[in-house]
C-alpha cells in the first residue's frame, strides 16, 4: 500500500468504505469546482494587472501636465494661492461612490467618480492675477484625480483577487495533494483489509469443511469395523444367545459417542493451532459467529476434560472395537495425527 | 533742475538700487541657466552671479521650493535695507510699495482668522515685505465686528478699510472681493501720492507704471470673472481702479463683458495691448499667454524706468523686475525638476 503512513484512522469496515467513497466523491467535485473557480479569477486577475499597467502609465503622464500646470500657477500667482484655494473650499466637488463587483463569489469593490458642477468654491481665487491658470490647473488635477480614483479602485481589486486567488490555490491543492490521496489510500486499506478476511473466511470454511470430511470418512470406517466385527461375531458365534446381540447394540452405541467425542477434541486442537485467525474471525464475519460460540464451547468442554488422554482413549476405543480390521482405522489414525501436527 | 538736491537725500539709495540692477540675470545668463540637467547644475551656475552663495549653508536634496525661498530672502534683505537707508518721501513711497503686500497679509490672516486656524500656522506664510507689527494681533479678533473695529483700524491698512468696507462686506464669501476691493483702493491712494509727491520723470515713470498696474487688474478681473454669476457689472466696477489708460472710457465695457472676444475687443483700441490677447509665438516656439504678455510688458516698462537718472522708480522697477527673475528662476528651476524642457524657455528676460 503507497503512502501507507498517509492515511485516516478508521476501522477497517464496510460502513467506513462507504463513508470514504462518498468523501472522495464529493472532494473530486470540490476540487474541479475550486480549479475552475480559480481559473475565473486568474483571467480576470490578468485583465485587471493589464489595466493597472495602462492607468499607471496613463497616471505618470496626467501627474507630470497636473504637476506643471501647478508650476505655472505659482508662476502667474505667486505666493500663497495653494493656502486661499485650500481656505475657499467648502464642500466636495469631486465626490466617489463605492459600488461592489462580483466575480465568482468575490466582491469587488470598484469606485466611480462624479463631479458636482454645481460646486466651484474657488472661482473667485485669483481674480486679480492668475484666475486662469488657477481654473486650468483645476481641470488638469480634476483629470488627475479621476485616474488616480480608477487606479485606486483597479489596486484595491488587484489586492483582494490577489488574496482569494491564494486561499483558492491553497484549498485546490490541498485537496489535490493531500485529501484526496489520503481518502484514496484509506479506500485501499480497507480494501486490502476486507480482502485479507475474505481470504481467512474462505480457509478457515474450506478447513471446517476439511473437518467434516475427516469426521464423515472416519464414521464411515468405524461404520465398516462394526459391520465387520458383527459379521465376524455371527460367523464365530452363530449360536450365540441373543443376549449378546442386545449387548452389541449398548456397546454400538457407546461407540458413536465416543465417535463425537473425538470429533470435538480434533477441533478443539485445530482451533488452539490457529487461535488469534479464528478470534479475528469471530469479529470480522458475525455470520459464523453463532457456529463459532458452539465450537468454543465445546472446545472448552474438551479443554476440561484434557484433549490429550481423550485422543488416547479415542485410540485405544478405536483399537479395541475394531481389533481384526484395523486397516482403515489407522488411516484414520494417521491422518488424525497429521491434523494434530498441522 | 529737479535733478540738483536728489543726491543730498535719496543718492545712495539710488546708486545702491542701480547696483542691484547691474545684478539682475542678463539673457545670456538665463541661456546658461535653461541648459543645466540638474538643480545642482543651476545652483552651480547661479553661484557666478549676484546670488552667489545663497545656497552654501543649506545642507540636503535641492528642490524647487527651497530654492525659490532662498532667492526671496535675497531680494527681502536687499528691500529691506533700502528702507532702512531712507528717508523723506522715499521712506513714504516705500511704504506704499509694501503695502500691497500687507493687503495680501491681512486677507491672509482674514482667511484664517475666518476657519479658526492657528495663528502661529498662518504668520510664517505671510509676505515678509507686507509685514508690520500689529499684524498678529488680527487673530485675536474672534469676530468679525471686533475683527473690523478694533484690529484692523490700527493697521496702517485702516485708510484702504474706512471707505470700501462695512461690518457685512466682513463675511466669507467675498473675500476675494474684500482683497482686490482693498487693492483697488490702495492702488487710487498709491496715485494721489505719487501726483502730490513726485515730479519731473518721477512723476511720468511711475504714472506709467501705475497705469499699467491699474489695467492689468481690470483686464484680469474682467477675464477672470467671465462666468461668474456672482458678481454683477456693478461689482466688477467698484473693483476697477479708477485710472489708467481704460479708464474711464472702457471700464464699464469690460464690465458688461460676457466672453473673451468681447474683451479683447475693447482692449486692442489700447495700442500698447494690442500684442495682449495674440497667442503669438516667440522666437523659441513657446506659446505666450496673456500672463506672459502681462509680465514681458510691464518688464519692459521697468528696464524703461531706468533710463532716467535722478529717480525714486527706480526703487519700485528694481523690486518688481527681482521679483520677476525669481519667478524665472524658479519656473526655470521647476522645469528641470519635472524634466520638462519644453517649456523652459517661457521666462521673461529683458536685460
Amino acid at each position: 500500500m503507497s503512502g501507507a503512513g498517509n492515511r485516516e484512522l478508521v476501522f477497517p469496515t464496510r460502513m467506513t468504505l462507504g463513508l470514504m467513497k462518498g468523501k472522495l466523491k464529493g472532494a473530486q467535485q470540490g476540487h474541479s469546482l475550486l480549479k475552475r473557480k480559480s481559473e475565473a479569477l486568474t483571467k480576470r486577475f490578468r485583465d485587471i494587472t493589464q489595466r493597472i499597467d495602462e492607468a499607471k502609465r496613463k497616471m505618470g503622464r496626467v501627474m507630470q501636465t497636473a504637476a506643471f500646470s501647478l508650476a505655472e500657477v505659482q508662476y502667474a500667482t505667486g505666493d500663497n494661492i495653494s493656502y486661499q484655494v485650500q481656505e475657499s473650499v467648502q464642500k466636495a466637488r469631486f465626490q466617489i461612490r463605492a459600488k461592489q463587483e462580483n466575480v465568482s463569489g468575490v466582491y469587488l469593490p470598484a469606485f466611480e467618480s462624479h463631479i458636482n458642477e454645481d460646486i466651484n468654491d474657488f472661482k473667485m481665487t485669483g481674480l486679480g492675477r492668475g484666475g486662469q491658470q488657477v481654473q486650468k490647473a483645476k481641470i488638469v488635477y480634476t483629470k488627475a484625480v479621476e485616474t488616480l480614483v480608477e487606479l485606486a479602485s483597479l489596486q484595491t481589486a488587484f489586492i483582494i483577487l490577489d488574496e482569494v486567488i491564494k486561499v483558492t490555490n491553497r484549498r485546490v491543492n490541498a485537496i489535490e495533494h493531500v485529501i484526496i490521496p489520503r481518502t484514496e489510500n484509506t479506500i485501499s486499506y480497507i480494501n486490502s483489509e476486507l480482502d485479507e478476511l475474505d481470504r481467512e473466511e474462505f480457509y478457515r470454511l474450506k478447513k471446517v469443511q476439511e473437518k467434516k470430511q475427516i469426521a464423515v470418512a472416519a464414521e464411515e470406517a468405524e461404520e465398516l469395523a462394526k459391520r465387520q466385527a458383527a459379521e465376524g461375531a455371527l460367523e464365530d458365534a452363530e449360536t450365540e444367545d441373543v443376549d449378546d446381540e442386545l449387548d452389541d447394540k449398548v456397546e454400538d452405541v457407546e461407540g458413536a459417542e465416543e465417535e463425537e467425542d473425538e470429533a470435538v477434541a480434533e477441533d478443539a486442537s485445530d482451533a488452539a493451532s490457529v487461535p488469534a485467525s479464528a478470534s479475528a474471525s469471530a469479529e470480522a464475519s458475525p455470520a459464523p459467529a453463532g457456529k463459532k460460540k458452539k465450537n468454543k464451547k465445546k472446545k472448552k468442554k474438551a479443554a476440561s476434560t484434557a484433549v490429550q488422554p481423550s485422543e488416547s482413549e479415542i485410540i485405544e476405543d478405536v483399537e479395541k472395537l475394531a481389533g481384526g480390521a484395523a486397516a482403515g482405522s489407522e488411516d484414520v489414525l494417521q491422518e488424525n495425527e497429521d491434523d494434530i501436527i498441522f | 533742475m529737479e535733478g540738483l538736491f536728489f543726491n543730498v537725500d535719496y543718492g545712495y539709495i539710488e546708486g545702491v538700487v542701480r547696483g542691484y540692477r547691474n545684478g539682475l540675470l542678463t539673457g545670456n545668463q538665463y541661456a546658461n541657466l535653461t541648459q543645466c540637467d540638474t538643480l545642482q547644475d543651476l545652483k552651480l551656475q547661479l553661484s557666478a552671479t549676484d546670488y552667489g552663495n545663497f545656497l552654501a549653508s543649506y545642507a540636503g536634496p535641492l528642490s524647487t521650493s527651497v530654492i525659490q525661498d532662498r532667492l526671496s530672502k535675497k531680494m527681502y534683505a536687499e528691500f529691506q535695507y533700502l528702507r532702512s537707508q531712507s528717508l523723506g518721501k522715499l521712506t513714504k513711497f516705500l511704504d506704499y510699495v509694501c503695502y500691497g503686500y500687507m493687503i495680501d497679509n491681512v486677507s491672509l490672516m482674514i482667511t484664517g482668522t475666518l476657519h479658526d486656524r492657528d495663528c502661529a500656522e498662518i504668520l510664517p506664510k505671510c509676505h515678509p515685505l507686507g509685514w508690520f507689527e500689529t499684524l498678529p494681533t488680527l487673530s485675536i479678533a474672534t469676530d468679525i465686528e471686533s475683527l473690523y473695529s478694533t484690529v484692523l483700524v490700527d493697521t496702517p491698512l485702516a485708510p484702504f478699510f474706512k471707505d470700501c468696507l462695512t461690518v457685512d462686506d466682513l463675511d466669507d464669501l467675498n473675500i476675494e472681493i474684500i482683497r482686490n476691493r482693498l487693492y483697488k483702493n490702495y492702488l487710487e491712494a498709491f496715485k494721489e501720492f505719487i501726483q502730490k509727491e513726485f515730479d519731473g520723470p518721477d512723476l511720468e515713470i511711475m504714472t506709467r507704471l501705475l497705469d499699467f498696474e491699474a489695467d492689468k487688474r481690470v483686464i484680469n478681473i474682467a477675464l477672470n470673472s467671465l462666468n461668474n454669476p456672482d458678481l454683477s457689472p456693478e461689482d466688477k466696477t467698484s473693483l476697477f481702479p479708477q485710472f489708467g489708460r481704460l479708464y474711464p472710457v472702457y471700464h464699464k465695457d469690460l464690465a458688461l463683458a460676457e466672453d473673451v472676444e468681447q474683451i479683447k475687443y475693447i482692449v486692442e483700441s489700447i495700442g500698447e495691448y494690442l500684442e495682449l490677447f495674440s497667442d503669438g509665438h516667440d522666437a523659441n516656439g513657446g506659446s505666450k499667454n496673456i500672463e506672459d504678455w502681462f509680465y514681458l510688458l510691464e518688464m519692459q516698462y521697468n528696464k524703461n524706468a531706468f533710463t532716467q537718472q535722478f529717480t525714486l522708480s527706480a526703487v519700485w522697477a528694481w523690486l518688481r523686475s527681482k521679483e520677476q527673475e525669481v519667478r524665472n528662476i524658479t519656473w526655470i528651476a521647476e522645469c528641470i525638476a519635472q524634466n520638462q524642457k519644453n517649456r523652459i524657455n517661457n521666462y521673461i528676460s529683458v536685460y
